[in-house]
């Protein structure tokens, strides 16, 4: 007999720790993005919460319009927009605690400022004064990731750590479609359902990873499906209903928080914006599709439900507009005046002390700024 | 007077001692990595601190080298001391990702708020008959990598010594362990075992007049050796062991050239883009004066890393220093 006719038959037994987790099926995603807005689950929210959304996702928008019209006066490098994304940011920072992590990746800012960082030090590394603006340990904010996905072992670190102390503390770590190709995203996942980490991944898939689609970055069925072979459960949301994130991500912080170990939340929505203000986006999608989610916009769903139901009125969209644009104003000017930077920083942060081969080379630098200087009194 | 006993220990020994003593002295000290735990580490490094600290401070990790630094970042961020045991030189390499871009930077990218006090032991280098991919120096690819340190021991007594300072610190080292010397002996007071200088102090290990032979961890016995061999030729040598290749001790090395006016600097890993190379220049320029000769390289020879029967023609022997020392009669032949 062969060894393949012996299938089934011949069954070895399995070392002992061999043993399934769990049952696949309560950790499946549903075939659909789970829905608030618009839907009966939507009586049940706390209408102080939809109304606290509701101003989030307005400031959050104009601090998008505001961020990329620096890049155009100058005054920032470059701006990834989140115009579209704004429930999937503002969601992620107000579901946490103070006492929590949150992961951005570099198109995060808005979730950093909603969680209250200021909107000047958020913007640092994309005007170029500094890589992190922000002491993390101040508002819990990891600085915002550049590589792709290489935040999201941190964040189960972080995580664990927190737990291996007895502390109640759970991370949150964003990450977009196109990170969850990169190796850092699986062993992420996986450390982080061995070690039964309190960790939530949101990914913020919206549709592209820079121009290639996600039909060309997965063949999964959904993104959220690929939890279920780590060991984890996996949530699908629309990414532009801000209470639906809000309720998902709740739920999964909950999760973490109890001793359930993580969640992998894919949150389906759109990049309004281009890349960056540096990307042109015409060349790899048409504005049929854009018009599409234009109209799904996530502030649109939710003025809608405010209104339909009451909670808000002309003078309540004005008000959250007004506090937008006076954040916007304060943002311009801050950002107009330019930072004074100490170029002796270069070597004041690479180890605890510097090494005496820094050393010399900030003594180089000390006698060429003082030449400089005595040039320019000449 | 007591007289405390010098056993013979090897260096595996007094590494597993560093790191006992530290998880002792500082309840933030964990260690993580493939095997680590039950098995305690394939070099049996980690024995029995699975058994002594419990799993949540000697952590089997699942195999991912990224994985495993990347979330010692996290726990480091969080206030542990993570020590990361990657099981060989070359399966560092998946992590490099993590090394390179938030390691070695973090400190740096946050202004100093989010110092990564972690250990990354490496066991490095040739000379086990290791097959492919078990053998290679890496220690290049960290020195040019700014906010890392690079130690690597040569003695027993460093080993411990340097270990416990590399898990004090509060930046990340790049801890190379020569796996060649693992098994070496030396009488050593593991009673009373002792720290080093802080990091980045190179240390004469014999003393000679007539040249210098700059190197460090599995090269330092063979230098040795050699010294050793060329008293029989009139030579003699001084050889200085590095100990920590970032930051590089420019002082203790430059002193000794002056004095000898000649220097070869040994080391297993290639010489073309190779730690030799900025070396002989850092000595050049310091010592320009004093030179009889042109600073000389013996390396590995710039090819992978040779299969386990062909290792002894690669890694750099006593015959291949001494021709360089022979060679160092510049003037003679010029
Ligand atoms: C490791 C790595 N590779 C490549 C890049 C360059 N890059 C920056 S953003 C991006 C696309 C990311 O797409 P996605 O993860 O979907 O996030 P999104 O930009 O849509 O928010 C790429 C390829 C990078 N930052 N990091």
């Amino acid at each position: 007999m062969t060894v393949m006719e012996q299938r089934g038959a011949y069954r070895p037994t399995p070392p002992p720790a061999w043993q399934p987790r769990t049952d696949p099926a309560p950790l499946l995603p549903d075939a659909l993005p789970y829905r608030v807005l618009g839907t009966d689950a939507a009586a049940d929210v706390d209408p102080a919460l939809l109304r606290r959304l509701y101003a989030e996702l307005v400031r959050g928008r104009r601090y998008n319009t505001q961020a990329t019209a620096l890049t155009k006066q100058g005054r920032l490098a470059v701006y990834p927009s989140s115009t579209g994304q704004e429930a999937c940011e503002v969601a992620a920072a107000l579901v946490l605690e103070e006492r929590d992590w949150l992961f951005p990746s570099y198109r995060d800012t808005l979730a950093a400022v909603a969680r209250g960082l200021d909107p000047v030090q958020a913007l640092t590394l994309l005007r170029g004064d500094w890589h992190t603006g922000y002491d993390p340990h101040e508002h819990r904010v990891a600085p915002l990731c550049t590589p792709l996905a290489t935040q999201l072992p941190h964040a189960v670190g972080l995580a664990h750590a927190a737990r291996l102390k007895g502390d109640d503390v759970v991370a949150l770590a964003l990450v977009g479609d196109g990170g969850t190709s990169e190796g850092d995203f699986h062993e992420a996942l996986n450390f982080a359902a061995v070690w039964q980490a309190p960790v939530v991944f949101l990914v913020q898939n919206n549709g592209f990873a820079i121009s290639v689609p996600l039909a060309k970055q997965t063949a999964a069925p959904s993104l959220a499906h690929k939890a279920v072979g780590y060991g984890m459960p996996g949530r699908l949301v629309d990414g532009n209903d801000a209470a639906a994130v809000h309720q998902v991500l709740t739920e999964a912080v909950a999760h973490a928080r109890a001793g359930g170990g993580p969640t992998l939340v894919e949150a389906v929505t759109y990049r309004i914006d281009a890349h960056t203000n540096a990307d042109d986006a015409t060349r790899y999608r048409g504005e049929g599709e854009v018009e599409t989610w234009r109209a799904h916009d996530p502030i649109a769903l939710l003025e809608h439900e405010l209104t339909e139901r009451g909670l808000l009125d002309e003078d309540g969209i004005r008000a959250a507009q007004e506090a937008a644009e006076a954040m916007a104003a304060d943002l311009r000017a801050r950002m107009n005046q330019d930072p004074v930077l100490d170029p002796m920083d270069l070597f004041a942060h690479v180890y605890a002390e510097p090494t005496p081969q820094l050393r010399e080379q900030q003594a180089l630098l000390k006698a060429e700024l003082a030449a400089e200087e005595e040039g320019a009194h000449r | 007077m007591t007289t405390v006993a010098l056993k013979p220990a090897t260096m595996a020994q007094a590494l597993t001692r560093a790191l006992r003593d530290a998880m002792t002295a500082d309840p933030t000290v964990h260690v993580m990595g493939e095997d680590v735990g039950t098995l305690g580490g394939v070099f049996r490094v980690t024995d029995g601190l699975a058994k002594e600290f419990g799993e949540d401070r000697v952590t089997d990790t699942p195999l991912a080298e990224a994985g495993i630094l990347g979330t010692a970042v996290g726990m480091a961020m969080y206030g542990l001391r993570p020590v990361v045991e990657m099981q060989f030189d070359a399966f560092a390499y998946p992590a490099f990702e993590q090394l390179i871009s938030h390691v070695a930077r973090m400190r740096n990218r946050t202004r100093g708020a989010m110092p990564l006090p972690i250990t990354i032991r490496v066991p490095y280098g040739g000379g086990i008959g290791g097959v492919e991919h078990h053998s290679d120096s890496s220690e290049a690819y960290y020195m040019a990598t700014p906010g890392l340190h690079v130690v690597t021991p040569a003695t027993v007594a460093d080993a411990y010594g340097l270990l416990r300072a590399a898990i004090a610190s509060d930046d990340p080292v790049v801890f190379l362990e020569p796996k060649r010397l693992y098994w070496s002996k030396d009488t050593w007071n593991p009673e009373e075992p002792q720290g080093v200088e802080p990091i980045g102090r190179a240390v004469v290990r014999r003393t000679g007049r007539s040249a210098t032979l700059i190197t460090y961890g599995p090269s330092v016995p063979v230098c040795l050796e050699a010294a050793e061999a060329a008293t029989a030729e009139g030579w003699d040598l001084e050889v200085v062991d590095l100990r920590s290749l970032v930051p590089f001790d420019d002082e203790t090395v430059a002193a000794s050239v002056r004095r000898t006016g000649r220097a070869v600097v040994v080391h297993e890993s290639g010489s073309y883009g190779g730690p030799g190379g900025e070396i002989a220049a850092r000595v050049t320029e310091r010592c320009f004066h004093h030179l009889e000769a042109p600073v000389l390289r013996v390396a590995g020879f710039d090819i992978p890393y040779p299969p386990p029967m062909l290792e002894r023609h690669h890694l750099p022997g006593v015959d291949r220093i001494l021709d360089a020392v022979g060679r160092l009669q510049w003037e003679a032949e010029n």
